[in-house]
């Protein structure tokens, strides 16, 4: 019989490594849903962790932090929307160039912050969580943005397929010509959805440095944008199926500390490319049904949309 | 105001060779800002990054010896590219390659004499291509995009390389600290400046232009490639096998970013661990971008890059400016240069008429 | 005041409102007086007029390139003209956008329809109504206006899972909905059967009894004929003409459009015809597209010296028997496709293409060419031959010769051969396509759509290139929708509809109308029940 609090405390570290996933990932779905393919997510994860890292530093608040992550993380795709919509940039090589300057950008900015103590989320929220029973503990560490990430996908799933500007978001990713024509402004709808999936994944990046490890340390996010990314295509753009991809790697994420703990001697590193094997098989599980991923991608997705064409 | 794009009636062919100057120059006014911001003399620091390193004879050996994996790496991620195959994970496959190439060294020990060397250089070969060829068979068998599976195969690469130089491959004699034995003299690559780390590396990368561009330019395989990713309805239409542009476009770079990644630990390097690339495989991918695709625009660019590392390199000792200020300039350049790249296919106007709408 | 538009969202007034009798003292509906519009240097429309009374059926008329499409985009908000002046009602209007030429009263059925493939009926009217309407709350008005009019469409029905007939019924419904006083139609008819077309006819009839004014573009003078009572009639970008169809013979209409009198190229020669050159047997195969047609039991014959033509509505397997023949697709066994008797169906498109097959694609940029390549590079797409490539070296000097020829030969109008594919008018790229892949020699041609968007000067050019090519001893194979050309040129005519071939015949011994009726396959009687019913 397994212990019940090792179960919950398996539960709850699932659900706080799933967290980022699915913040990023949601923001990703929608952008996609309108058409365009961010590859971005990995470097405004990483703007988002420092500047939310610097934020929380400085005013001492975490959800100041937090606003500050989501502000930067908009920024970023500001830039992406900006080359991508007004320029009509490739997006695959623009995506690849705002990971590749987030990466730059959030070291430099963090440069300072390297290794500066801080407060875990959970214990700004319950100040005496160290002194609670254990079972407590575990479940005072599912945080706000826990919460956020478990709620968001209902939100987000409501939104697409029930509301009306869900409606025109999906319209727009399908054919951007067609809504066009109809006379929706298809590239200004583009910018919202850019500047949402921006937001998110600024908030998934401050989850990891203010709740998740919390510290900042450079390039921190470890390949979890693009973890965010392949479970977009696992989920076929369907928000609960996003989320339930996320809690699936949560508990890999997790499984190497698990049998670490079990006292089995595997190298660290190797148990360490756990997730990013495991991204690589869903990916091919998903991809094998050609039909079933065109079925379901936007059929604009990556398309540049001009006008007058 | 609004900007509004104008599609011209054919592409404006010398805004292809203008647009990555024009990103330099945009790049080098952004850096200067960003060097101001952060409390440095802009011109001092720009004359530290750009024009510094070029004063020694030292300086340009060295400017040499970081383009040789930007070179090598971008040629490849550059053929992959204009196939429409998109392998951003050349940092995987050169440290494969630098695994697979040090594993020779490390086996043959003080035996082998020169033989030793171009085994290295083929193991290296062989591994970059064969971690490329991971993606390539999920690609072309299940479909599965090597985007995600090329960058996936990187992070697990640098773990492995970890995992050799704390555990099995770990220099006994080396007071524990995470490394191999060094590679002897006759597994190191020869260099071709006295007291310089300049090796014939360079040279390995030098052949390759000639060679990818007559491959692009000359011959049908590289014809098929063109076709392949400008029009992929015209590559099945006219029977060219796209499984065959995936598996020829990712071995081809594969092994070269795996010759880089040989070339570097045989060379300034001299061992393997735990890091033995400031990110060049994905440098190599703005190389590419600068140098258009085209062999002999990316020698110049993968000079200017090494310029950049280089320079940042100088920006750090003489200015204590973090490292991270030289990722932030070639994240800036690939930025502008996609932008200037707009003025290829469309003539922006700003309209001032208020109200009329954008789209 | 004669016309009144509905008020009420319910009931049977929902339409255009009460009859109205002729239109005396009131002003035209739609007035457009000098329109110009250029795109870089393309002049598109110069000057143009226009008149369009209450309930009146106005045909404008004009070849490919004509200028008819940019003129409706103007008059939908889409494009906004350089010069000109639109009155609405007699009062000058400014259309900023499709949202306020919809608030105005007009109404847009699109020849490439403006439909979201994803989305259900309901989600696609309620996106093209513009107001806050829910989807679920338009399913009864989609239901009244469908009774009403005869365009049967189950609202909740994913568009992918529609025929084309049933896509455009849907468009003309969400322009219903919208209760328009002009409905703009782009080339309606050339998606749909005979026996549709006449039912549309009905409908559109019934609205212009109604007070509707409808604004018809087409280049079939026969249907312009039995329904229009005003024309307009375009020729490169200018006004050619005012007529009334009704009093006008084609030969007249035609003269206006073309500026010429209309060319005929029909085969003279009775075709001599050999041995098989490409033969299909028994070949069923499912489509790879999420939403294709699976192909049933096809079964062809081809012989050397004769045309054969395949009619049919777009989307009933046509996409996927030419790949499934040119060998972009492979056939489930090597006999299901025999090429001058060898069995290819395992064989790739290089290899089909070196027993002497070509195959002129639909997409001539994409598929048929590389836009962003010259026209030397394109030559060497399926001309790769022994002289051109050795060794697996390209020989340029050949190649631009080989380039070259195709230009001389086939009259391709191009700036020279390093001009890019994409820089050619539809009908020179589709000259310099056919040019190459008769230029490899082949013993059997297959060509899809092949005077698609050409103008006719282009058209003709093509269809006599094509009859000389069956008379020198090659078996062609003709896909197209145009049932005018099939019947002008082919030797035989069979009918693909839902993936199944009918049994080929001499045009002699088939009538439009039979043509007409395999092409509708089953739907065929339920849409004529619906026609009559309106």
């Amino acid at each position: 019989m397994p212990d019940p609090g090792i179960i919950l405390a398996i539960l709850v570290a699932t659900l706080r490594a799933a967290t980022p996933l699915v913040l990023a990932g949601l923001g990703e779905l929608v952008t996609e849903r309108s058409g365009v393919l961010n590859l971005g997510i990995e470097g405004m994860m990483l703007v988002g962790a420092a500047v939310g890292f610097m934020a929380t530093v400085v005013t001492g608040n975490p959800a100041l932090g937090m606003i500050a992550a989501m502000l930067a993380g908009a920024a970023m795709a500001l830039v992406f929307g900006f080359l991508t919509l007004s320029l009509l940039a490739n997006q695959v090589a623009t995506g690849l160039a705002l990971t590749i300057f987030g990466i730059g950008l959030s070291a430099l900015l963090g440069v300072d912050y390297q290794s500066h103590p801080i407060t875990g989320l959970a214990t700004v929220i319950s100040p005496h969580l160290s002194e609670a029973s254990p079972a407590v503990q575990q479940l005072l560490l599912i945080d706000p943005l826990v919460m956020v990430a478990v709620v968001a996908p209902f939100l987000v799933h409501w939104y697409l397929t029930r509301a009306r500007g869900g409606l025109v978001l999906r319209a727009v990713g399908e054919s951007h010509d067609v809504a066009f024509a109809l006379g929706y402004p298809v590239i200004r709808i583009r910018y919202f959805a850019v500047m949402f999936g921006g937001a998110m994944s600024g908030l998934a990046g401050s989850y990891l440095s203010l709740a998740y490890t919390p510290m900042w340390t450079e390039n921190m996010v470890a390949g979890r944008g693009w973890i965010a990314l392949a479970l977009v295509v696992f989920s076929t753009w369907k928000p609960i199926m996003l989320a339930l991809g996320a809690l699936l790697f949560g508990f890999v994420t997790i499984a190497q500390f698990q049998v670490e703990a079990l006292g089995i001697d595997i190298p660290p590193q190797l148990l360490a490319t756990l997730p990013y094997l495991a991204t690589i098989a869903v990916l091919v599980l998903i991809s094998r049904d050609t039909t079933r991923t065109k079925l379901n991608a936007p059929a604009a997705l990556g398309r540049s949309f001009h006008p007058s064409t | 105001m609004q900007l509004k794009l104008e599609a011209r009636p054919a592409r404006l062919a010398a805004m292809v060779w203008l647009s990555p100057v024009v990103a330099v120059v945009l790049s080098a006014v952004a850096a200067g800002l960003l060097f101001a911001l952060l409390g440095r003399d802009p011109l001092v620091a720009l004359y530290t990054l750009f024009i510094a390193p070029l004063g020694t004879v030292m300086g340009l050996t060295e400017l040499g010896l970081k383009a040789t994996p930007l070179l090598l790496c971008a040629v490849g991620i550059a053929i992959g590219c204009r196939a429409n195959v998109w392998n951003i994970g050349a940092e995987g496959q050169f440290t494969i390659g630098a695994i697979c190439g040090g594993g020779v060294a490390l086996a043959f020990g003080e035996s082998g004499g020169a033989l030793v060397l171009p085994l290295m250089l083929l193991a290296g070969i062989a591994g970059g291509a064969l971690w490329a060829a991971i993606p390539a068979f999920l690609r072309t068998k299940y479909n599965a995009h090597e985007i995600l599976t090329t960058l996936m195969l990187s992070y697990v690469a640098v773990q492995i390389l970890g995992w050799l130089v704390h555990g099995p491959w770990q220099d006994p004699e080396g007071f524990n600290f995470p490394q191999t034995r060094q590679f002897l003299p006759h597994a190191t690559l020869p260099l071709l400046v006295e007291g310089a780390r300049l090796n014939i590396g360079a040279l390995f990368a030098l052949a390759v232009v000639p060679l990818a561009a007559v491959l692009l330019g000359r011959t049908m395989t590289g014809y098929r490639i063109r076709v392949a990713g400008l029009a992929p309805g015209a590559a099945r239409y006219a029977g060219f096998s796209a499984a065959g542009t995936v598996w020829f476009s990712l071995l081809l770079s594969g092994g070269l970013a795996g010759l880089a990644g040989i070339c570097e630990v045989a060379g300034p390097v001299g061992q393997l661990q735990p890091i033995i690339s400031p990110g060049y495989g994905y440098a190599a991918i703005i190389v590419a971008f600068l140098g258009r695709l085209n062999p002999v625009g990316i020698l110049f660019a993968s000079l200017l890059m090494a310029l950049i590392y280089l320079g940042g390199e100088g920006l750090q000792m003489d200015l204590q400016l973090p490292p991270a200020a030289t990722g932030v300039i070639q994240g800036l350049l690939l930025f502008f240069l996609l932008a200037a790249d707009v003025l290829i296919l469309y003539r922006p106007r700003l309209v001032l008429k208020p109200g009329v709408k954008h789209a | 005041m004669a016309f009144v538009r509905g008020q009420q969202r319910s009931g049977l007034h929902i339409m255009c409102g009460v009859h109205v009798s002729p239109r005396v003292g009131q002003p035209p509906r739609l007035e457009l007086r000098g329109i110009s519009k250029t795109y870089g240097t393309t002049r598109a429309n110069i000057g143009i007029d226009l008149v369009v009374q209450p309930g009146e059926i106005h045909a404008l008329l004009g070849e490919n390139g004509a200028g008819k499409s940019t003129l409706v985009k103007i008059i939908y908000g889409l494009v906004k003209p350089d010069e000109g002046e639109i009155l609405w009602e007699g009062a000058p209007v400014s259309i900023a956008d499709p949202n306020a030429a919809r608030a105005m009263g007009v109404g847009m059925v699109f020849q490439h329809f403006s439909l979201f493939e994803a989305l259900t009926v309901a989600e696609n009217i309620a996106l093209g109504l513009g107001n806050k309407q829910h989807p679920r709350a338009l399913a009864p008005r989609i239901r009244e206006v469908a009774v009403r009019y005869g365009l049967v469409v189950d609202p909740q029905r994913h568009i992918h899972h529609l025929s084309v007939g049933e896509r455009q019924r849907v468009e003309i419904v969400r322009c219903l909905l919208a209760e328009p006083t002009l409905l703009i139609l782009d080339e309606p008819t050339s998606v749909l059967t005979p026996q549709e077309a006449e039912g549309l006819f009905v409908m559109l009839r019934r609205l212009a009894a109604e007070g509707c004014s409808v604004l018809y573009i087409s280049h079939k003078l026969e249907e312009i004929k039995a329904l229009c009572e005003a024309a307009t009639v375009l020729r490169a970008g200018r006004l050619s003409g005012h007529c009334d169809p009704r009093q006008e013979s084609p030969a007249a209409m035609a003269e206006l459009m073309i500026g010429a009198t209309l060319p005929q190229c029909g085969r003279t020669t009775a075709a001599t015809t050999g041995a098989s050159c490409l033969v299909v047997n028994d070949l069923s195969l499912p489509s790879d597209e999420p939403f294709g047609t699976d192909l049933h039991r096809v079964s062809l014959d081809v012989r050397a010296g004769e045309i054969v033509g395949i009619a049919g509505v777009s989307g009933n397997g046509q996409k996927e028997l030419l790949a499934a023949l040119s060998g972009e697709r492979l056939a489930p066994r090597a006999d299901s496709v025999v090429i001058v008797g060898q069995p290819a169906g395992r064989v790739g498109a290089a290899g089909r293409r070196r027993i002497g097959l070509a195959f002129v694609p639909e997409e001539r940029l994409g598929r048929g060419a590389v836009a962003e390549m010259s026209l030397a590079e394109n030559a060497l797409l399926t001309g790769a031959s022994s002289a051109i490539v050795r060794h697996g070296f390209i020989r340029f000097p050949a190649l631009r010769t080989f380039a070259r020829s195709i230009l001389a030969e086939f009259r391709v109008l191009a700036t020279g051969i390093e001009a890019t594919a994409g820089s050619l008018s539809g009908g020179n790229m589709q000259k310099f396509i056919i040019g190459r892949e008769i230029g490899a020699a082949p013993r059997v041609l297959l060509a899809a759509h092949p005077t698609w968007g050409v103008d006719i000067g282009a058209a003709l050019a093509i269809r006599q290139q094509i009859i000389a090519l069956s008379d020198s001893g090659v078996g062609v194979l003709i896909v197209s929708e145009d049932l005018a050309e099939l019947f002008e040129i082919c030797d035989r005519i069979a009918v693909l509809s839902g993936g199944r071939l009918s049994t080929p015949k001499p045009p002699a011994t088939t009538t439009l109308e039979e043509v007409g009726l395999l092409m509708g396959g089953q739907r065929q009687a339920a849409v004529r029940e619906h026609a009559h019913a309106a």
